[in-house]
């Protein structure tokens, strides 16, 4: 009894501590000044574009990574080919790697140093510094989700039901619509929700490939960064309010999504 | 609408599963393939269906050639052991699954769907989901939906292996009438000599991806072509080159020139049956199967010299095929 209780105690004030608390606290600091305050902070220009941005980085990001993470399962899980194993751990690559290392990386490969960068500006792109930088830095730390998260569920649902379908007369694309799809669901659901909350989430990377211009490649993580240098704490506070409720949306949605009957 | 297997050959990297088979399925017949696991029996289903390619040989569904099609073109009905249902389609949805792929009107699968459903004896169910289902229902579900597109022919992979054995006895029972009413080519893989002999007209025999015996149930029985048949069919004893039936070992109290003496040394009472253990003479066990009253009347009991006589019995090998009654 006693064992259960501290145990209890032990665990839930370890999330009290070190999660509810700091959040809450946000939560507190951020209206400590009334909500004009908060209201006046959100319509900031440069506060808008950077919750724009964020956003728009983190659809392309999630959508990005959900197709290619769904083939790269498909592909990991039913076939074998040479170079799997590799392959296999090259994809926790960007878990294992600092975003600030991954955001150097990506500066010197389209840095204007570079024959590649050079090469792209000369036809008109630029990806340091600007939007594309950031999206591909935000694709490369969040990758790994979606195909994490999909292939033990394809492991498991296994080959019978697609087999099945394609002798009732199904295509392979109506088998992969109708049956793996619907079948791998939650496993999708989850790893999209841990890559939107990377994506938006992201700093490191993005810190270093974007330079920072406020106004035009602050994403709302630097924004809360740049706001608290300059001591702008109710905008700080604000877009980090945002910043978690992006998060705990995107939480919300997926668990509203989730089947009802199945299992 | 018959099924022809033409000298089909399939390996697994160094695994021969099927070794030049030739198979025919008669129209409207309802076959099975019988064998010990890695007989090559699931695998020559599957080169049927177009689930697995052949690395040679032909596959001819009602005359046509089908070798190069995919599964979708093939006109067959596959059900798995382990269901292969839908899991987050509701009974009526996976029975609908092949007719909304061929787009039929709405009205037409309600109806299609409705009979199926009746046929397999689940027409309170077609909301359920299959996790509401036992297994039973689930592998009568999965029927339902491999005949909804009104298959050429039905392929059944062990459909009831995963089912116990109560559940398993019913199903077959009621497989059999199935086929009796709706006569589609069938063809059964199992690797329970008790369901191929109940259930089909015909049994295909396999061993190590090649066909041992092909044949009707009794034929199978009475007329094994190896000892590999004989000794899979049913119950055998060996005794050197000498196979005998358990029920053809015949006890009698008295010694008549053709017996050998043996003594009793287990009896197992198995309802009607009774299975006795004994030893002859000469060191070598064996074991008869005699009815309760054969028993009771013997007066049996472990311990006792009894006098053994085989009604019949064979010897493969070099006498293949010819049989040694010991009367």
């Amino acid at each position: 009894m006693i064992a259960r209780l501290s145990l209890r105690v032990l665990a839930l004030g370890y999330l009290a501590l070190l999660l509810v608390f700091p959040v809450s606290m946000i939560f507190v600091r951020t209206f400590g000044n009334g909500i004009g305050a908060v209201w006046e902070a959100v319509i900031q220009p440069d506060a808008l574009h950077a919750l724009w941005l964020t956003l728009f980085v983190a659809v392309i990001a999630v959508s990005a990574n959900t197709v290619f993470g769904i083939a790269c399962a498909m592909v990991l899980v039913r076939q074998n080919f040479r170079g799997k194993a590799v392959l296999n751990a090259i994809l926790d690559l960007p878990l294992a790697v600092s975003p600030v290392v991954i955001g150097l990386a990506l500066l010197l490969i389209y840095g204007l140093t570079s024959p590649v960068g050079a090469w792209l500006a000369e036809a008109g792109i630029r990806i340091v510094f600007s939007t594309p930088g950031i999206i591909l830095a935000t694709i490369f730390v969040s990758l790994p989700f979606v195909v994490r998260e999909v292939m033990p569920v394809l492991r498991e649902i296994g080959t019978e039901q697609e087999q099945a379908a394609s002798t009732l007369g199904a295509s392979s694309l109506q088998t992969f619509r109708l049956v793996t799809l619907p079948a791998i669901r939650s496993g999708v659901a989850y790893g999209i929700v841990l890559t939107m909350a990377r994506a938006i989430g992201e700093f490191g990377a993005v810190s270093i490939i974007s330079g920072k211009l406020s106004g035009r490649t602050e994403t709302l993580t630097i924004y809360v960064e740049s706001s608290f240098q300059r001591f702008d704490i109710v905008g700080c506070y604000t877009a980090s309010l945002i910043l978690a409720l992006i998060a705990i949306s995107t939480l919300l949605l997926t668990n509203l999504t989730k089947p009802k009957e199945e299992y | 609408m018959g099924i022809t297997a033409h000298r089909v050959s399939k390996r697994f990297g160094d695994f021969v599963a099927l070794d030049d088979v030739s198979v025919e399925a008669p129209t409207g017949s309802l076959t099975a393939l019988l064998g010990p696991s890695g007989s090559g029996k699931s695998t020559l289903l599957r080169v049927i269906a177009g689930l697995e390619r052949p690395d040679s040989g032909e596959i001819f569904i009602a005359d046509e050639d089908k070798t190069r099609m995919p599964p979708q073109k093939r006109g067959v009905g596959f059900v798995f052991q382990h269901y292969a249902a839908f899991k987050h389609m509701t009974v009526f949805e996976n029975v609908a699954f092949g007719l909304k792929i061929r787009k039929y009107p709405k009205a037409v699968i309600r109806k299609d769907v409705h009979e199926l459903l009746e046929l397999v004896q689940l027409e309170g169910f077609a909301n359920r989901y299959p996790s509401q289902l036992s297994g039973g229902q689930r592998q009568r579900m999965a029927l339902a939906r491999a005949l909804a597109v009104e298959p050429e022919v039905l392929l059944l992979d062990e459909p009831f292996g995963a089912l116990d054995a109560r559940v398993r006895q019913e199903l077959r029972a009621w497989l059999r009438r199935l086929h009796d009413d709706i006569h589609v080519t069938t063809i059964l893989v199992t690797h329970d000599q008790e369901e191929a002999m109940e259930v089909a007209d015909r049994i295909v025999l396999m061993n190590h991806g090649t066909i041992e015996q092909v044949g009707d149930p009794q034929d199978l029985y009475e007329h094994p072509a190896s000892e590999f048949v004989m000794s899979f069919v049913g119950p055998v004893n060996r005794l050197g080159d000498t196979f005998v039936r358990p029920h053809d070992v015949e006890i009698q109290l008295h010694s008549n020139g053709s017996t050998s003496e043996a003594v009793v040394d287990h009896l197992v009472y198995l309802g009607f049956e009774v299975r006795v253990e004994l030893t002859l003479n000469d060191g070598r066990g064996l074991w008869a199967q005699v009815t309760r009253e054969d028993a009771r009347q013997l007066e049996l009991e472990p311990g006792k010299i009894v006098h053994v006589r085989m009604v019949h019995s064979k010897v493969f090998g070099e006498q293949r095929k010819s049989s040694l009654p010991h009367s």
